[in-house]
């Protein structure tokens, strides 16, 4: 009892304290006090995920039934590090919302109450066991997305991008529920570690099961943004809120990511060694790896012409859930743990490179092209520094975080016997080369244009952060990767 | 430890660098100059204790850095890659000394990256692990993408993503090749923990069994190849040479011709030939067929440049053609030679940037048409300029004749090659250098002042004599006394060349070969 109880500490905090905010907001209308509320809240999360981490493994070994959560939630050390990956995600937007907000003339305290709740639905999502876990962590998730990503009511832009998520969302999670009907329906269970027993011994229902899986997919590559259920992402993370668009891509579609490794690992392989289905694991293993290579590409490719800063980043961030899906379709611990790293590392240098943006911007100014960066570096030398470490992590050159992640996930995959999906990743990042390279060029070789004022104080913290991550687990990432692959079971 | 220095100090110094106020600039300059002399000092003990006799890697240090992955911190030099670590830090101050006048702006950055360079271009010729020297692989490309785009001429930025995107397409794909190679051997071969080793000198043991399929060992090479291939660069590929070269500072090109494309040719011995052995005799002819293109083909575009700088950058192509051919000759003369004739280049052809830069400084025109009895008002200044040019032409006496000689002899004798045809091609480029280099030389050195502009031209300053007198010396040391050079490497060259004569032995394409076993049991000792 009072071990499951420590092992819940982070949801504990997180739903206990998001609700707290709502309130006290309701009642004091003080955003220092606020703001700095919603910043403990993160990180005694934070703190707490480390004590939870010395109970999950005896909250594991107890009986379904004698818990508390009767099963619906998981224990496993990997999903704790995924709640790390969140909380850290959102300790980073925090910092830098405040002052992100106050240029754009709009603070309201429920943005960091949003914040907040969003990386409650995405612990959900990590520890869930059971596949309505799963999506009420998404819809959690992804209801406060909708109200962020809309947050800037007066601009057109803003409210465009938040109608559109939310009804492709919408659009999605019927795609989801509906799958998860169907594959209860063919299996009467919807607990992961229970479906993955009853598909390897083979008594379901195929037909609705198959139906059921590929809606559940389909659903899941909503989330993701892959190919070809790509579409909304440029517009949304273009549209929202800067330090929200750096959010979404990283830690939601980390988030995402992981539901469809649960998927992939309790539903879709253990039926590799048997013919019962109309087709077998290695044929999703299959598709999954060509939807991969296709939103490296695709996502790369339109990239490729971007002018605006933030788009690019957008279709960029789509590329990058291609480079994810690797790891998926690798499938053992190897790609897990891959995907574990590049989630970290992806996190650092994608919500670095957004936050930079939204530290240029003005209320006037809503996006910085790539020619607004011309001569960047003479004014700014630290900032364009800094920005040309995130592109340049983001193109995987070496010692940086974003290189070892894609070394691991190209690890994975090539061990998984998916060589040619290591190839194609290979030509997508020469491609995406390019447009990286491309900012630098702009901030170090072109003439000055414009005049940015970057602000300093907490937006800059947390860029600070973001580079020193990016560093780090580029110099040492041994400790990152030895802690995930200790956690995988 | 001697190692260890040699590659960090430029590290440090460079980490030292950031926190330097960027207003003091002759403390920035003499600073990155006494580091990178202090590293040639250091590269001296080094050298001193190398023992040639020696065939395995000395100043061996490892320390484990991706447990998992058996990845390490894993570096040593041997016979071939000694020499090339001096080049490096003997070019390295050269380029700094002569960076004083040539660039004026962002001191700070400059000299930063050139020191991260150096560190960087070290680290390739010293790494022991497939990752670590992948890693300084991709680590060279981001100082010189600076220097080429901040600091050069008008199409810079043309050239500097040319550089990079030709650089990095071939790096990739060796990338994947490094990882298969080390999923193979550290997974299914040495079981290791993590399934994964790249530690070079395992999976060069493991490769010495004639393990892998030649099929895969092909394409493993191919992967290989290409990567090195572009830094060489070979013929198709050399298209982003000349303009990276033409719009690069006179430093950059320097670094780019004295060290960089060693990195190629280096890669080339190291992994290619000594991993994969039986597909290097399998493509020896054809990346020879390519050289020899190469060779001829520099040649003879260099003959209608009428910018110098671009005739020296195509007449790089033809000269690390000779390289090519040398390696792929797979015999002791044609490695020794092409090993001294990285060198040679490095100096040669490193001192014709130097030279043109000097010109360019004075004038900010690199046509020749504009120049034109330069002799007469900058006597020493010809002087160098030609000794340079004769040594790049490859006079005997200088250091051109020793490293071509032996390339062309290798080519010659090659039982892999197994025609002449290759020599004698070869050695028309060595013809063409002459018409050519002679050619421009002339142009700009002899002859009456036709341009006013010309009358009033300093000759060198204490500065530039500083720097080229030493690459003179070890251009006519080269020359005349390259036994010494060559001691470093022979045993080196001399094992790894029977390693792949005796691995290949049992190949159908040996047994048909009368040439290649009398060629082993003269030259290797070799019985079997």
């Amino acid at each position: 009892m009072m071990y499951e109880f420590y092992a819940l500490l982070p949801l504990v905090f997180l739903s206990f304290s998001s609700l707290l905010w709502l309130v006290v907001d309701g009642i004091w209308k003080n955003k220092n006090l606020n703001f700095l509320g919603t910043f403990v809240a993160l990180l005694v999360t934070f703190v707490s995920v480390f004590i939870s981490l010395q109970y999950s493994d005896i909250v594991s070994g107890i009986e379904r039934n004698q818990l508390v959560t009767k099963g619906f939630l998981s224990f496993n050390g990997f999903s704790y590090y995924f709640d790390l990956v969140f909380v850290f995600a959102g300790i980073l937007t925090l910092l830098s919302s405040r002052d992100y907000q106050q240029t754009k003339y709009v603070e309201l305290n429920e943005f960091y109450t949003l914040i907040l709740i969003s990386v409650f639905g995405m612990t959900i999502i990590s520890h869930s066991n059971n596949l309505l876990t799963l999506f009420l962590g998404i819809e959690t998730m992804s209801l406060s997305f909708y109200v962020l990503a809309g947050f800037f009511r007066k601009s057109n832009e803003s409210v465009e991008s938040a109608v559109k998520y939310f009804v492709l969302g919408a659009f999605a999670t019927g795609f989801l529920v509906y799958g998860i009907a169907f594959i209860y329906g063919a299996t009467r269970s919807l607990y992961f570690d229970e479906l993955s027993l009853l598909i390897q011994s083979g008594s379901f229902q195929k037909t609705y099961f198959t139906i059921g899986l590929v809606l559940v997919l389909i659903g899941l590559a909503f989330k993701i943004a892959a190919f070809p259920f790509h579409q909304w992402a440029a517009d949304v993370y273009t549209g929202s809120p800067t330090t929200i668009a750096g959010f979404m891509s990283t830690a939601g579609k980390a988030s995402a990511i992981f539901g469809l490794y649960l998927i992939a690992r309790y539903l879709i392989f253990p039926f590799s060694g048997i013919e019962l289905t109309k087709f077998t694991s290695s044929q999703v293993q299959l598709v999954i790896a060509i939807i991969s290579a296709l939103t490296m590409l695709v996502g790369n490719f339109i990239a490729l012409v971007q002018k605006n800063v933030k788009r690019m980043l957008a279709y960029s961030s789509i590329a990058h859930a291609g480079y994810l899906l690797m790891g998926i379709v690798a499938n053992n611990p190897e790609g897990w743990n891959a995907i574990g790293f590049y989630s970290l590392s992806y996190l650092f240098m994608q919500i670095g490179a957004f936050l930079v943006l939204a530290n240029l911007e003005t209320a006037e100014v809503d996006f910085v092209t790539m020619e607004d960066f011309s001569g960047f570096s003479r004014k700014h030398p630290f900032i364009a520094g800094t920005m040309s470490v995130f592109m340049l992590s983001l193109a995987g050159i070496p010692p940086l975080a974003g290189f070892f992640g894609k070394y691991l996930l190209f690890v994975s995959a090539i061990k998984a016997g998916y060589l040619w999906l290591a190839i194609i990743a290979v030509i997508a990042s020469i491609i995406s080369m390019y447009y990286y390279i491309g900012l630098i060029l702009y901030m170090y070789f072109k003439e000055p244009k414009l005049d940015f004022s970057p602000r300093l104080g907490l937006p800059l913290v947390s860029i600070l952060l973001c580079l020193v991550g990016t560093i780090i687990l580029g110099i040492v990432p041994q400790y990152i990767i030895d802690f995930t692959f200790s956690l995988i079971r | 430890m001697e190692l260890i220095l040699t590659l960090f100090i430029p590290l440090l110094g460079a980490i030292v660098l950031l926190f330097v106020n960027r207003k003091k600039s002759n403390f920035i300059k003499y600073f990155s100059l006494s580091i990178s002399v202090l590293t040639f000092v250091v590269s001296l003990l080094l050298l001193s204790k190398f023992d040639f006799n020696n065939t395995n890697f000395q100043f061996l240090t490892e320390a484990l850095w991706i447990e998992r992955l058996n990845a390490g911190f894993r570096i040593g030099v041997d016979g071939i890659s000694i020499l090339l670590v001096m080049l490096t830090t003997f070019i390295s101050p050269i380029t700094i000394i002569s960076s004083f006048s040539a660039i004026e702006k962002r001191n700070k950055e400059y000299y930063f990256l050139l020191l991260l360079l150096q560190f960087a271009m070290t680290g390739v010729f010293v790494a022991l692990d497939l990752f670590l020297f992948y890693i300084f692989w991709e680590l060279v490309l981001i100082p010189m993408y600076f220097i080429i785009g901040l600091w050069g001429g008008k199409n810079r930025i043309y050239s500097a993503v040319k550089f990079f995107i030709y650089t990095v397409v071939g790096s990739l794909f060796m990338l994947v090749a490094i990882i298969w190679l080390g999923l193979y051997v550290g997974g299914n071969i040495l079981q290791m923990p993590g399934g994964f080793t790249s530690n070079f000198l395992q999976i060069r043991e493991v490769l010495s069994r004639n393990i892998i399929p030649i099929e895969i060992e092909k394409w493993l090479f191919l992967a290989f190849a290409l990567s090195f291939c572009i830094k060489v660069p070979l013929f198709p590929l050399h298209t982003w040479l000349p303009d990276a070269h033409t719009e690069a500072p006179t430093p950059g090109s320097v670094i780019l011709a004295g060290i960089l494309l060693k990195l190629g040719t280096y890669g080339l011995i190291r992994f290619n030939i000594e991993l994969f052995p039986h597909s290097a005799y399998f493509y020896a002819p054809y990346i020879s067929i390519l050289a020899v293109i190469g060779i001829i083909y520099g040649a003879l575009v260099s003959a209608v440049q009428t910018d110098v700088k671009r005739l020296v950058a195509f007449s790089s192509v033809s000269h690390l053609g000779f390289v090519v051919l040398g390696i792929f000759s797979i015999t002791v003369e044609g490695m020794q030679g092409a090993i001294i004739q990285m060198v040679n280049h490095g100096l040669s052809t490193g001192m014709l940037f130097l030279a043109v830069g000097i010109l360019y400084e004075r004038r900010h025109t690199r046509e020749i048409a504009e120049y034109g009895g330069i002799a007469r008002v900058m006597p020493a200044f010809s002087v160098f300029f030609g000794i340079a040019m004769l040594a790049s032409v490859g006079l005997p006496g200088l250091n051109g004749f020793v490293g071509e000689f032996l390339c062309l002899l290798g080519a010659f004798k090659s039982p892999v090659l197994n025609s002449y045809l290759f020599s004698i091609f070869a050695a028309t480029g060595v013809i063409f250098a002459a018409v050519y280099l002679l050619t421009m030389f002339q142009k700009v050195v002899f002859g009456p002042i036709t341009n006013p502009n010309n009358h009033s031209l300093k000759d060198l300053n204490f500065r530039e004599w500083a720097y080229l007198v030493p690459i003179v010396i070890f251009i006519v040391w080269i020359g005349v006394y390259p036994k010494f050079f060559l001691n470093y490497s022979e045993k080196t060259v001399k094992s790894v060349v029977s390693k792949v004569h005796n691995q290949t032995l049992g190949n159908a394409s040996t047994l048909n070969n009368p040439n290649l076993l009398k060629y082993i049991e003269s030259n290797l000792g070799a019985k079997k």
